[in-house]
């Protein structure tokens, strides 16, 4: 099958950016509000209100890092090999904390005590933060380049992925989670939860901003193979712009009351973000540091272009379908989170 | 110990843990469709409490199923990296073609199933339901055609040579219907059909044992037991036809099944026995022809064993291990049909709830189709052994070259901790929701779903 003159390798590069651009926004809010859970209120209601605000969909949204792995197994099997074997520990450790905090939703108010309450919710925070850092560490050891050998295989430690950038890079997923998943509650939230939820928005704003300059400077002095790009094709900048001006309009949209506008500028600030890092890394999808001719490109990790195109044809069925029934899920389940006897 | 024992013991671990939960949720997932199917239908609030009861229920299992879903997905990257560069083209798509046509499905329209009670109204639910269920349904759909292509490859052609090695499709279509995917779709599925069906007539029986529920308890053994006793038989068919697949497609495990050495006709069928691997005997009582029987339908068809020349190449599974387990399951199968015939009898004569002993016996079906389906697995994926992908790639070829035996003691011990709390607490909760009962106030259905039930005035219900 052919579909047009936009290469097959270079397509699914987009789609499995797509793919996990998809996951970091939509569990990306609910793992944020995992982050600020233990601090931003204590009551068991307001709690339990949280967590309701992400109940009907979270699952929902962890699906799309299932499909995103499985994109990446099936369209660059050799990234997915070298990623996930190279990163053992850390992957092992994201997998313990993903597992902890999905059992602590649904576990959590099937019990009255509040002992078993407290533990949940600490399991909870502790699980989402935990994930939200991993994720970043893994990104910025994958921006950052990490070293492979002649075979593609990773040829490094676990303790050499915990490089100051990498650090820096999962503090700033953190801080961008926390902000995404709070403005995701003001959203889901009323009265006077609401006004303590609000309260969060600018902080966070402003811890993300520091943290995101920093790894920005660090990109720009350390990081050559990604500001060349962008020194390439300096139109790219403007995306740039694009991630400013969106995160600059959440705090107008919080003060006039919008925060559905609020809530869209965040997902577009965090889509920005992807397309920097998509942009900045094209070809490589596995940038090797020291030896960047081993670098793993959509064009030397792909699997065959009979495959890519099976998978081209299953995207083109299977996507708009899936992203029309999880709009009406949204959709059915829009507006103020009211506890009932379904709730969590 | 070496990282290879390490790894499958891993990977034998969470993928066991895991196969509790799925079958569940796939059968569940069916009853939930006909539950629901039966309240639009007769518009019995009692149909209504029963499907909020057993929606909780598989809101428990597929909770679990997710969480440990994830690990596998993660773990055939993690711990098989070669095998994951080799197959990636083939088996990669497949497990694509689950998350984007099955999972989706299943966690988006799980939100209305669970939460959507009092927002969408009875038609709109029940079509949440039957998405739920067909994703269920189809998920396993794409992962027993991945695993089948590793039992009986097809459509495919290998790419490169010695560690660049890889296969590739050449025919998507004959890689999803190869020669076994169907054959072990269907035994599959009916394993978990009974998985589910047997949770439903376990917890009526107890009910009924304990003099509680007791409409509620009758009607789940009642519409548990048809589902049920439906599946063990069909089990039995699917398992004639999966078997008779492997006599043609992978003789060595099917001889390792029967712990069959040598080849011959009129091969005995064993109902019970020990393989003497050292001296090449097994020992046992026997149908003498009936094995040839089964696979030819002929007393002189010429089965396969493991000394045959054709069948050495491909190496031998551990003979006895294999063998035992084959036979648990199928001893276990026709229990099965056994307990439902006897259910199905004391029924129909009125005589269910007067029967402690059978009560009990069904009380305990539960773990009949959970132990069946696990000794099923086991002896599908050991007899295939050594290979990871069948006569082309040895399990101990397929291992991640950068991990080391550390690394998987240290994420055993994770999964280990991490699995006992998740067992736990599962069966903890498991067992307050059974304690607890179902719902007397969903007698009257609430919300949307009241609309067009005439103000849902029922009948009191003298239960309890």
């Amino acid at each position: 099958m052919n579909f047009g003159t936009l290469d097959l390798n270079t397509t699914w590069f987009l789609l499995v950016g797509v793919l996990f651009t998809g996951y970091v926004i939509l569990d990306g809010f609910d793992l944020g509000v995992g982050v600020i859970h233990l601090f931003a209120v204590k009551k068991d209601e307001d709690r339990r209100v949280f967590l309701n605000a992400i109940g009907p969909v979270w699952d929902g949204n962890e699906v799309w890092l299932v499909t995103g792995g499985g994109a990446l197994f099936a369209a660059f099997p050799m990234v997915y090999a070298t990623v996930f074997s190279g990163f053992y520990l850390a992957f092992m450790a994201l997998l313990c904390a993903l597992i902890f905090r999905a059992v602590a939703i649904e576990f959590r108010s099937k019990h009255p005590s509040p002992r078993w309450r407290a533990c949940w919710d600490v399991g909870f925070a502790a699980g989402s933060t935990g994930s939200a850092l991993l994720i970043g560490v893994a990104m910025g050891n994958i921006a950052w380049g990490v070293p492979l050998d002649a075979e593609g295989e990773f040829a490094g430690t676990f303790l050499g992925m915990l490089h100051p950038y990498a650090l820096a890079m999962g503090v700033t997923t953190v801080a961008l989670f926390a902000m995404h998943g709070t403005i995701y509650l003001v959203l889901k939230t009323e009265g006077e939860l609401q006004e303590r939820v609000r309260r969060w928005v600018n902080p966070l704003i402003i811890a993300f901003i520091l943290c995101y300059t920093i790894v920005t400077l660090a990109t720009l002095l350390y990081i050559p193979h990604i500001t060349e790009a962008f020194r390439r094709e300096p139109w790219f900048f403007g995306i740039v712009v694009l991630v400013v001006l969106a995160i600059a309009n959440i705090p107008r949209e919080v003060s006039r009351g919008k925060e559905f506008f609020a809530f869209l500028s965040s997902c577009a600030a965090m889509a920005g973000l992807m397309a920097i890092f998509g942009v900045g890394s094209y070809p490589n999808l596995v940038f090797s540091n020291p030896f960047p001719e081993h670098s793993l490109t959509a064009f030397n990790a792909a699997s065959s272009q009979k495959t890519l195109g099976i998978m081209l044809t299953m995207a083109i069925l299977g996507v708009p379908v899936v992203l029309a029934y999880t709009a009406s899920i949204y959709w059915i389940f829009r507006g103020k989170v009211k506890l009932d006897k379904t709730s969590y | 110990m070496d990282v290879l024992l390490l790894s499958r013991l891993q990977f034998a671990l969470t993928i066991s843990f895991h196969y509790l939960f799925p079958p569940l949720s796939i059968g569940l997932g069916l009853l939930l469709v006909i539950n629901e199917s039966m309240w639009l239908w007769t518009k019995k609030p009692l149909y209504h409490q029963m499907a909020r009861f057993w929606t909780k229920v598989f809101a428990l299992t597929f909770a679990l199923g997710v969480a440990t879903g994830i690990v596998m997905e993660f773990e055939f990257g993690t711990n098989w990296a070669t095998y994951s560069r080799y197959v990636g083209d083939v088996f990669g798509s497949a497990l694509a073609a689950e998350g984007i046509f099955a999972f989706f499905l299943e966690s988006g329209f799980l939100a209305i199933l669970l939460f959507g009670w009092d927002k969408v109204g009875p038609r709109l639910h029940f079509f949440a339901t039957c998405m739920v269920a067909f994703g269920a349904h189809f998920s396993a759909v794409w992962i027993i055609v991945a695993n089948s292509w590793m039992q009986t490859p097809a459509g495919y052609h290998i790419v490169g040579e010695g560690l660049k090695a890889r296969a590739e499709i050449t025919d998507f279509w004959a890689m999803v219907f190869n020669p076994s995917s169907m054959d072990r779709l269907s035994h599959t599925l009916m394993g978990c059909w009974q998985a589910g069906a047997w949770l439903m007539v376990s917890v009526g029986a107890w009910y009924l044992l304990k003099k509680r529920h007791r409409d509620f308890g009758l009607a789940s053994v009642k519409l548990g037991l048809a589902v049920a006793a439906g599946s063990a038989l069909l089990s039995l068919a699917t398992g004639h036809k999966s078997a008779a697949g492997v006599a043609q497609h992978q003789p060595a495990k099917l001889a390792a099944f029967e712990g069959q050495f040598e080849t011959t006709a009129q091969a005995p069928l064993y109902l019970f026995g020990w393989v003497d691997e050292k001296n090449e005997k097994t020992h046992g009582l026997a149908i003498p022809g009936m094995l040839s029987w089964l696979i030819g339908g002929d007393t002189q068809t010429v089965v396969k064993g493991l000394n045959d020349p054709a069948v050495l190449p491909d190496g031998r599974p551990p003979v006895n291990f294999t063998f035992q387990l084959y036979h648990f399951m199928v001893a276990v199968g026709f229990a099965l049909i056994g307990l439902a015939a006897w259910a199905g009898w004391a029924l129909w004569r009125g005589k269910l709830e007067t029967s402690p002993l059978l009560l009990g016996a069904l009380t305990l079906s539960v773990l009949g189709p959970q132990i069946a389906n696990q000794a099923g697995w086991w002896a599908a994926e050991v007899g295939r052994q050594p290979w990871i992908v069948y006569r082309l790639l040895k399990t101990s070829e397929g291992l991640s070259k950068v991990v080391s035996a550390n690394h998987v003691v240290a994420s055993m011990v994770m999964f280990g901790v991490v699995y006992l709390l998740l067992f736990a607490v599962f069966v903890f909760l498991l067992n307050e929701k059974i304690k607890h009962g179902p719902d007397e106030a969903d007698l009257q259905p609430t919300g949307k779903l009241a609309l067009g039930f005439g103000g849902g005035k029922t009948k009191a219900n003298s239960e309890q």
